[in-house]
């Protein structure tokens, strides 16, 4: 896919959206900077280094936390479905709720099932999955996608939410805020008591212990959770840790790479159906692992730390890139840095060839990646593999012709001497060149100086020879 | 091939190893887990508890003995009705005998039912976090899971010794906490939204009100 200039252009020249994403992730960087500062966390940097090296070493045995992972769910009394795309996920659930005769699930925020397009392909099986986080709820009425991975409505205001209620819910006109969150929560609530199946994701699989983590701060996942019946989790594999330990380091940093919260407000570890006395709680539990591309990402040893990633959202946080074209410019559902390295290793780097040249390469995303994932690194990794994958089919000739003629002009001084004095009399036509307009269309065109620098150096009173007059003084 | 055998070999073929084969250490060592326990006054907990729970939005009670926690709560629980847990700390304090509190549930519908219309959810708590001003709950026949979730508000009565340092020393004392239930969650404030503008709205899900009631000697 090619970029989509015009969609882009669209969101730059939207004042109102531009001002949403500048406020919305600027309060996040703000929220986030309070949170991991040197008096707040003094190790901070110690916790960061202490992630990326479990998260190293169980992607590096990830099939051994795999299977260790499965046999502790089923001694827990859950069950484990591998699954090697949505297809099967799917397919699965809508087995299930066929089995049981159920016809609606409520779900908790779970990129892994966006990814997917979980609901989509239940809705077209007559399942209704409803989503219950607010900001999900929003989209899902409007029907779009996440705009952030933390953050899925970001880009709406609360004037926006009031249309997308007055207009799917038949409410009057509302705009205030609570009250809006109210109506969300009275229609949401009735769907949880008759929900007969609860669908979340995971933000961490504890193979010591087969149990997942659910992080969040609404309440709604662990109503989805606790409530109906059934409990459904969807993971990707690379979700998996290797105990219930490391989640001192994991938490730490989650909660306030994310929003900036020491913790969320509910972190629930779950583990298989309710257990002997225990009053409440599921009866069957279904953790779904899913593959979809993942294994893909193995081979390089250097790419794999792709999937380190735990989804706090920081990297798009800070990064001049997504504040400016915001999330759904991006072409899946991982938006910002972190997207443009998973994005082409997912779907392959010949599929949206642009992507990994979105970006400054100014670094802020791996300055607050709290497992040190090295983006940039990464995305001149990709930029590489996509040149020398178009190289093969030979579509930009031009750019190599320009920089071999380059190369040659610069190693030859008199006539790079000669074309400089040239260039420094043109140069401030090039914003009307024609294909030099495009690039000049997004800069401040740099004035070339009045006097050259070789024209300078030979002007110096002292001069060369001067300098090895001092130097021979000494 | 099963998906299971699918995706497990397609791991084992990108990272070079054979099925069965042991942890690779030598490529990605792991270290045993960093746990920071600050080595600190356990007196202090108690207070470093109440600024960061009232902080978050949270209200606490302190008393000095069982007797005292009724007269406590009786203003929050004037005209409204409650649902308590079987926390048997609770009818130590006298709070399920109260005439407007529902008690002694053990059968899930009626639980849910019950929850889902009273005002107020009382429970005691496993553990509660002094850094973070967290509560700590495992399910279990003395503590349901609902009770903390679908009442408006949240009140958690509870010893002061139940005051742990952090979240690390809670995983110091539960290494594997699915050993014991099959949900433990950790509490840390009110229920909370900031999705409609980043703007923070209370009482989402859960509930918009939460109250610690620490009693002083047991």
């Amino acid at each position: 896919m090619k970029v989509p200039e015009a969609d882009i252009q669209q969101a730059l020249n939207d004042p109102r959206l531009q001002l949403a994403i500048y406020t919305a992730t600027g309060r996040l960087i703000d929220h986030r900077a309070g949170v991991v500062s040197a008096e707040a966390l003094p190790d901070y940097q110690a916790l960061r280094n202490e992630a990326n090296a479990i998260k190293k070493h169980t992607i590096e045995n990830l099939d051994y936390y795999l299977e260790q992972l499965e046999s502790n769910v089923i001694a827990h009394g859950g069950n484990v479905i591998f699954c090697r795309n949505g297809e099967e996920a799917a397919d699965f659930v809508l087995d299930l709720a066929k089995k049981r005769d159920l016809h609606m699930l409520v779900k908790s925020k779970s990129m892994t099932s966006e990814e997917i397009h979980f609901n989509e392909r239940l809705e077209k099986h007559h399942l209704e999955a409803v989503e219950t986080d607010l900001g999900e709820y929003i989209l899902q009425l409007a029907h779009q996608r996440p705009y952030h991975i933390v953050a899925p409505a970001l880009h709406l205001t609360r004037y926006d939410v009031a249309d997308v209620f007055t207009k799917e819910l038949g409410v009057e006109n509302e705009v205030v805020i609570e009250k809006q969150t109210k109506i969300a929560r009275g229609v949401l609530r009735r769907k949880f008591l008759e929900a007969g199946i609860g669908v979340s994701g995971a933000n961490f699989l504890i193979a010591d212990s087969g149990a997942i983590v659910v992080v969040e701060n609404e309440g709604n996942a662990r109503l989805s959770t606790s409530a109906p019946k059934i409990h459904i989790a969807i993971a990707g594999i690379e979700k998996v840790i290797p105990r219930a330990q490391d989640l001192a380091v994991f938490l730490n940093l989650l909660g306030r790479s994310a929003t900036g919260q020491p913790l969320t407000v509910y972190t629930s570890l779950l583990s298989g159906p309710r257990r002997g006395d225990e009053i409440d709680g599921p009866d069957e539990f279904y953790l779904l692992l899913l593959d979809n591309g993942r294994t893909k990402l193995l081979a390089d040893p250097e790419k794999r730390q792709s999937l380190y990633c735990i989804r706090c959202g920081a990297c798009l946080n800070h990064c001049p890139v997504y504040r400016k074209i915001g999330g759904h410019n991006y072409p899946w559902v991982y938006s910002g840095p972190i997207g443009a390295i998973i994005t082409p290793q997912f779907h392959g780097v010949n599929q949206d060839t642009w992507l990994p040249f979105a970006s400054s390469l100014c670094g802020a995303c791996a300055e607050v990646c709290p497992v040190k994932i090295e983006i940039p690194k990464l995305l001149l990794k990709l930029r590489e593999e996509v040149v020398v994958a178009q190289r093969k089919n030979d579509s930009d000739g031009m750019e190599r012709f320009a920089f071999q003629l380059f190369a040659w002009v610069a190693t030859h001084p008199r006539i790079y001497l000669l074309l400089a004095s040239l260039g420094s009399i043109f140069f401030p036509l090039v914003p009307h060149i024609g294909p030099l307009k495009k690039w000049a269309s997004q800069r401040t065109v740099p004035e070339p100086a009045k006097q050259s620098f070789h024209q300078y150096w030979a002007s110096r009173s002292i001069g060369r020879a001067g300098w090895s007059n001092r130097n021979d003084g000494a | 091939m099963t998906a299971r055998e699918q995706i497990l070999s397609d791991i084992r073929k990108g990272l070079n190893r054979a099925a069965g084969q042991p942890l690779r250490f030598e490529v990605a060592p792991l270290a045993a887990p960093t746990l920071r326990i600050p080595r600190s006054d356990r007196n202090l907990y108690v207070d470093l508890f109440v600024q960061k729970f009232e902080t978050l939005g949270g209200k606490s009670f302190r008393v000095r003995d069982t007797s005292a926690v009724v007269p406590a709560i009786a203003e929050l629980l004037k005209q409204k009705s409650a649902v308590a847990s079987n926390s048997p700390f609770l009818r130590k304090c006298g709070v399920t005998g109260l005439p407007q509190v529902h008690a002694g549930f053990t059968e899930r519908d009626e639980l849910k039912q019950a929850c889902a219309a009273v005002d107020i959810g009382i429970t005691s708590v496993d553990y509660a976090l002094a850094a973070t001003g967290t509560f700590v709950m495992l399910s279990s026949h003395n503590e349901a899971r609902l009770i903390s979730l679908l009442p408006p508000a949240h009140i958690a009565i509870f010893p002061r010794s139940l005051i742990l340092a952090n979240l690390d020393e809670l995983l110091s004392i539960l290494p594997r906490p699915a050993d014991q239930t099959s949900s433990m969650v950790l509490i840390t404030g009110p229920s909370r939204t900031a999705d409609i503008e980043q703007i923070l709205v209370r009482g989402v899900h859960g509930p918009g009100e939460i109250y610690a009631v620490i009693v002083d000697a047991e």
